[in-house]
């Protein structure tokens, strides 16, 4: 049986298509899910796309960390279910305390959208696991408040405990502090990342097929792990 | 945001059958006293309204009609329609709807000719009139597209200027039934360095990308121009495309008296109430301070609920009309809807959801508070709207309902009571259809023809190698040329995941159907300077260019939008450029077989006497079976030597008036410019899709402003490609490599054919009588642009010079980095184009002295070329490419996509500080610039963001 993997809709959410996309590009079934809804029809693995949810009028994400899909998520996340969260959702995680730290307005106060190079540095992880250590891949970064912040004990941690899922590499988009680009919890079945996998994921539209590597490795997860 | 439930639906259903009668009807005038059935007149002055039966009964008091920018004769028509003078109300509908931007009453005569030389289209769904023109792409798949204006709020509030302006367009298209798949954004300003340029730019980039962002709208191209001329007048037009499935085409009439009126999105407030806010002051009311108009503020979370909203309507067919409110609000909506439909309407305004409850009927009939929709549904299909509403936390309210036309057949008249007085009693039309239509007076202007005098190919050219190399590097900085990345890097161009071609391609690619790999590529192209020089000649030449620039992606050609950006048309000399603009581009569209689907005129771009450069700007669209067969403008990178053989495809002539080059070196703009030939366009057109399709060619780009140079250097940058190039020989001496570089004669395209095909590729060329010949091949490995005998200049040189120019103009972060680059690299010459100008920079040019104005240069190469092959008597059939061995400096071959070079018809423009405005607005002494001031101020808007039917 193919995987299912929810995709997240919040108002406000944008790349939730793009998202959908990757997960049938990458041979599971998106499951579209609705932010007033708690139920998460026994998905797999779930994206928290991309966008401006509620219009990001108060902090990125600090609405839809709110929202009723939210409290079952936060659980079965802390339960293990894999979660990915992208741009928009990387926020939410945050806002959400599945992630340490917090992302602020880029450093020089432009939404910038870029083809960016990254390092990812953890493979380990359920989003991660077919890439190599220290594999360089090219996917677009675009975002207005992606510049990653956390105190410098947290930061240490992160590097000391492999947490740090990828790097910018070719120059830093937003300032984020020691290049951070993704990160994951402890268990490493969350991970929150600015720039867009499910933009690089067809040779025709995106700059490489490089983010097709992160909707695999869930599926290769998935598979490891005994429903 | 909660959804307005059951009273207020009770209260329109349940008066409603009650209501209806009063509403049709009768004839005007007395019978309007009569048919009033509210409280006395007492207590109509106690609550302050000018009602209906007021105004029967007070035919003699004086209106403001004059500060609202209507003519003596218009309200004197106005009395007669009505029979009685108009209340405080109807007098702010008729002035808004009557003026310049809603009649259309300068333009009509002339945009007639879009209609009437419309080449027969078996694609056109919806055409001139609608909100946007709608083309048929496929058996089930539909496009729709067009561009706007906003560009007085721009220059006075940049950011939401901007920002409302995409709103605005995105709407119209969104009103057609189709989900909005992306937007285009040509932008012109002042001079690069004018400490203004400073002000407005950085703001309207934030803007467009603020608001197209939040929507989720990739940004697929534009085009960033800077020149005096808009120094106070700065041009932001704005493109939307939509794509919809052909059955589900929505129309905006509000058919089926009984049916419900639905006001859909973010409440109505006193957002640039404009030329109506003159009413408030000049009524008795001492409150009337407290009531100046706010500027509109764009909420582009409220829009992307809307959108979403609207589309789960259509899909389930739960809308009888659907109407943006934009230009003109409430009004325009109201009365175009049940025009459209020769229906009546009767409104409760009491229910319209208001900001500030203070505000009065005048205003509420007048705002043009950004995010609303006017649905019309049948009552049984209300309670599965508001549902739909309320899911997505859209605000949608019952304000009113479709009353029947008289029963002698005559129309329905629109009835808008406030708390049961009767404020508006009019028969819709009037409003929509009766406005004035006026032949105003057209004159050349005087300095015209010594302008053209004032030939370009008189001057000074550069004529050794070193001038060339400098004058290149020079050209490739200058703000017109630069890369503009600095500024499309606040765009998001990837969200929905169909983007296949953006800037700084010469087309965007929007896939649209997955399955089939259907797609569409569109491109806005405009040039002020030659449209300046020659109107009728400069239109056909943009619209020539956005033909070219959709053709070279491999796409057909099928529809063109407009936006024509001009002075005032009370000038006589402005009126005939504009004339003369649409002879030429309705002209050109015949020629080239596509017809003009829908567009916006901007009037009153003027500060004082000086009218900025007539600006039509064209957007072409294109369909591509295939998006799989788009072709790209960067030179492609090859291994093991192998490299790509370099064609030029059309003719060169000496044609330099109103290029880029006489701009950039000497400030000059005068003599003719480039000669087009719609024809030629047409046959390289269909070489290139032939091209496309079965495979011959690796890239392709357009020629354009900075000629040949520019596009070279643009395809090598674009991959990090180089190329060696030969001069051929008829282009050998003097200055005349600077004219195979530099011209700017039009129907040409660079291409790259792959080794191979290089025999059937030429065959087709002359099989289509496309003139082509060979210049050179791509150099993969050399990491450089050689033009033999004449330079060799590194990419990473061309590189720094391209892309240093707009952030050291604009500032930002990498300011400095990429500055200190470009110093080392001694190429930041600021061009002189961007040195502060006067606006009549004609005027200043000297009369040309005593030579032939037609020029046997530019003349004699067309008048011999043969119909394949050199343009030149005695130029070979084929260049010969230059010999590989005279070049073999090996270098690294440039990194790619970290910053690619940015075509002329790419792109925007955006930096951090903020100058002061040191310019006086537009003409603020007109009648209708009292409405231009309005739409300055966030209001009515000269142009942009109308709801109304452009070119009727």
């Amino acid at each position: 049986m193919t995987a299912r993997v929810g995709v997240v809709t919040f108002p406000g959410s944008l790349d939730d298509g793009d998202a959908a996309r990757a997960v049938r590009i990458a041979g599971a079934e998106p499951v579209r899910l609705w932010h007033g809804d708690p139920e998460l029809h026994g998905v797999d693995a779930v994206v928290l796309p991309g966008g401006f949810s509620y219009g990001d009028y108060l902090r990125c994400g600090a609405i839809a960390r709110f929202a009723p899909v939210m409290e079952t998520l936060v659980d079965a996340a802390r339960g293990g279910l894999p979660v990915l969260g992208i741009c928009n959702g990387f926020q939410i995680l945050c806002e959400a305390h599945l992630l340490p730290g917090a992302l602020t307005r880029n450093q020089h106060l432009h939404f910038r959208n870029r083809d960016q190079g990254l390092r990812v540095e953890s493979v380990g992880t359920a989003w991660t696991n077919t890439f190599q250590s220290g594999q360089e891949i090219l996917i677009p970064v675009k975002n207005g408040e992606g510049c990653y912040v956390a105190d410098t004990a947290t930061l240490d941690a992160l590097e000391a405990e492999g947490r740090v899922v990828a790097r910018y590499v070719g120059g830093n988009p937003n300032g984020s502090q020691r290049d951070i680009a993704a990160i994951t919890n402890a268990a490493g079945n969350v991970v929150g990342i600015m720039p867009h996998p499910e933009h690089a994921v067809e040779a025709l539209t995106g700059p490489s097929l490089d983010g097709l590597g992160f909707f695999t490795s869930v599926l290769k997860h998935l598979v490891g792990t005994p429903a | 945001m909660t959804t307005h439930q059951d009273p207020a639906v009770r209260a329109a259903a349940g008066s409603g059958p009650a209501e209806p009668h009063a509403a049709v009807a009768p004839p005007a005038g007395t019978a309007a006293a009569g048919r009033h059935s509210g409280p006395a007149p007492a207590i109509d002055w106690t609550d302050g309204v000018d009602t209906v039966q007021r105004a029967t009964t007070t035919g003699d008091e004086l209106q403001p009609y004059a500060e609202l920018g209507l003519r003596d004769d218009e309200y004197d028509r106005i009395r007669h329609i009505l029979g009685r003078r108009p209340t405080q109300a109807e007098l702010a509908m008729y002035s808004i709807m009557w003026s310049e931007h809603c009649s259309y009453k300068s333009s009509k005569v002339h945009l007639r000719q879009f209609g009437e030389k419309a080449p027969p289209s078996d694609r056109l769904l919806a055409g001139i009139g609608e909100n946007a023109g709608v083309v048929r792409v496929s058996d089930t798949l539909a496009v729709t597209f067009k561009v706007e204006s906003h560009n007085h709020p721009s220059f006075v509030e940049p950011y939401q200027g901007a920002a409302t302006g995409v709103g605005g367009i995105v709407r119209d298209i969104l009103a057609m039934g189709a989900r909005p798949v992306a937007v285009m954004d040509p932008l012109r300003f002042g001079a690069a360095d004018h400490p203004d340029t400073a002000r407005v730019l950085p703001g309207v980039v934030a803007g467009v990308g603020g608001y197209g962002n939040c929507l989720g709208l990739p940004n697929i191209g534009g085009e960033l121009v800077f020149d005096p001329c808009y120094q106070g007048n700065p041009l932001l037009n704005a493109l939307c495309l939509g794509v919809l499935p052909v059955d589900r085409l929505q129309k905006k009439d509000a058919a089926g008296p009984g049916n419900i009126v639905v006001l859909l999105g973010a409440k109505t407030g006193r957002d640039g109430i404009g030329g109506v806010s003159v009413l408030a002051s000049a009524t008795f009311d001492e409150g009337s301070e407290q009531r100046r108009p706010s500027v509109q503020v764009g909420d582009p979370f409220i829009e992307k609920l809307l959108i979403e909203a609207c589309l789960e309507l259509y899909d389930a067919e739960l809308v009888v009309g659907i109407q943006d409110l934009g230009g003109a609000g409430l009004t325009c909506a109201l009365t175009e809807t049940a025009a459209s439909a020769g229906t009546g309407m009767r409104v409760w305004l009491e229910r319209v959801p208001l900001r500030e409850p203070s505000m009065e009927p005048h205003e509420i009939l007048a705002s043009e508070s950004q995010e609303r929709m006017l649905l019309v549904v049948t009552p049984d299909k209300l309670e599965p709207v508001l549902k739909t509403a309320e899911k997505w936390g859209v605000l949608a309210t019952a304000i009113g309902e479709v009353t029947a036309p008289a029963p002698d057949g005559r129309p329905g008249r629109l009835l808008v009571t406030w708390n049961d007085h009767v404020v508006v009693d009019v028969p819709p039309g009037s409003l929509v259809d009766d406005g004035p239509v006026y032949a105003r007076p057209m004159r050349e202007p005087a300095d015209l023809i010594l302008l053209q005098a004032d030939r370009a190919e008189t001057l000074p050219r550069p004529s050794t190698p070193e001038a060339l190399r400098e004058t290149l590097l020079r050209m490739i900085a200058s703000p017109n040329l630069a890369d503009k990345t600095w500024v499309t890097e606040q765009y998001d161009r990837y969200v929905l995941g169909n983007t296949v071609l953006a800037q700084p391609e010469d087309s965007g690619v929007i896939r649209i159907d997955e399955q089939s790999g259907l797609g569409v590529a569109l491109s806005v192209d405009g040039n002020g300077r030659y449209a300046r020089l020659n109107p009728y000649q400069g239109t056909k030449l943009a619209l020539a260019e956005a033909y070219r620039n959709v053709a070279v992606t491999g796409a057909k050609p099928i529809a063109v939008t407009n936006c024509l950006n001009f002075g005032s048309p009370e000038d006589p000399g402005v009126m005939w450029q504009f004339a003369e603009a649409v002879r030429g581009l309705a002209d050109g569209c015949l020629e080239l077989g596509i017809p003009v689907t829908g567009g916006n005129v901007s009037f009153y771009n003027q500060t004082g006497a000086a009218a900025i450069h007539p600006t039509p700007v064209v957007g072409v669209l294109g369909v591509l079976d295939n998006v799989a067969d788009r072709v790209p403008m960067g030179f492609v990178p090859r291994t093991g030597g192998d490299h790509d053989q370099l064609f030029l495809l059309g003719d060169t002539h000496v044609e330099l008036s109103g290029s880029e080059w006489a701009w950039v070196t000497h400030e000059h703009l005068g003599g003719m410019p480039p000669q087009v030939d719609l024809g030629r366009e047409r046959q390289l057109a269909e070489l290139m899709a032939e091209a496309a399709r079965v495979g011959h060619l690796s890239s392709a780009h357009d020629l354009s402003d900075g000629g040949l140079a520019q596009s070279l250097v643009e395809s090598c940058l674009r991959r990090g490609v180089g190329a060696r190039i030969g001069v051929p020989e008829r282009f050998a001496d003097g200055s005349l490599p600077f004219v195979f570089l530099f011209s700017e004669s039009a129907g040409r395209v660079l291409v790259t054919v792959p080794r191979g095909h290089e025999k059937a590729f030429t065959a087709l060329c002359d099989e289509r009588a496309v003139p082509w010949e060979q210049i050179g091949v791509t150099d993969p490995a050399s990491g450089a642009l050689d033009v033999h005998g004449q330079f060799r200049i590194g990419l990473d040189e061309l590189r720094a010079a391209h892309t240093a120019t707009l952030p050291r103009l604009f500032g930002g972060p990498e300011a400095a980095q990429v500055q200190v680059e470009a110093v080392r690299t001694g190429t930041t010459t600021i061009a002189p184009a961007t040195a502060g100008q006067p606006v009549d920079v004609p005027d200043r040019q000297q009369p040309a002295d005593a030579d032939d104005p037609a020029g046997e240069v530019v003349a004699a190469p067309t008048t011999a070329a043969p119909v394949s092959g050199g343009p030149v008597p005695g130029g070979p059939e084929t260049g010969t490419a230059p010999d590989a061995s005279a070049d073999s400096t090996p270098a690294p071959d440039a990194p790619t996509g970290t910053t690619p070079a940015q075509a002329p018809s790419g792109a925007d423009d955006a930096p951090t500080a903020g100058g002061q405005g040191t310019d006086v607005p537009t003409a603020g002494s007109t009648p209708q610039a009292g409405a231009d001031d309005a739409a300055a101020s966030g209001a009515g808007d000269g142009d942009g963001q109308r709801p109304t039917p452009d070119q009727r």
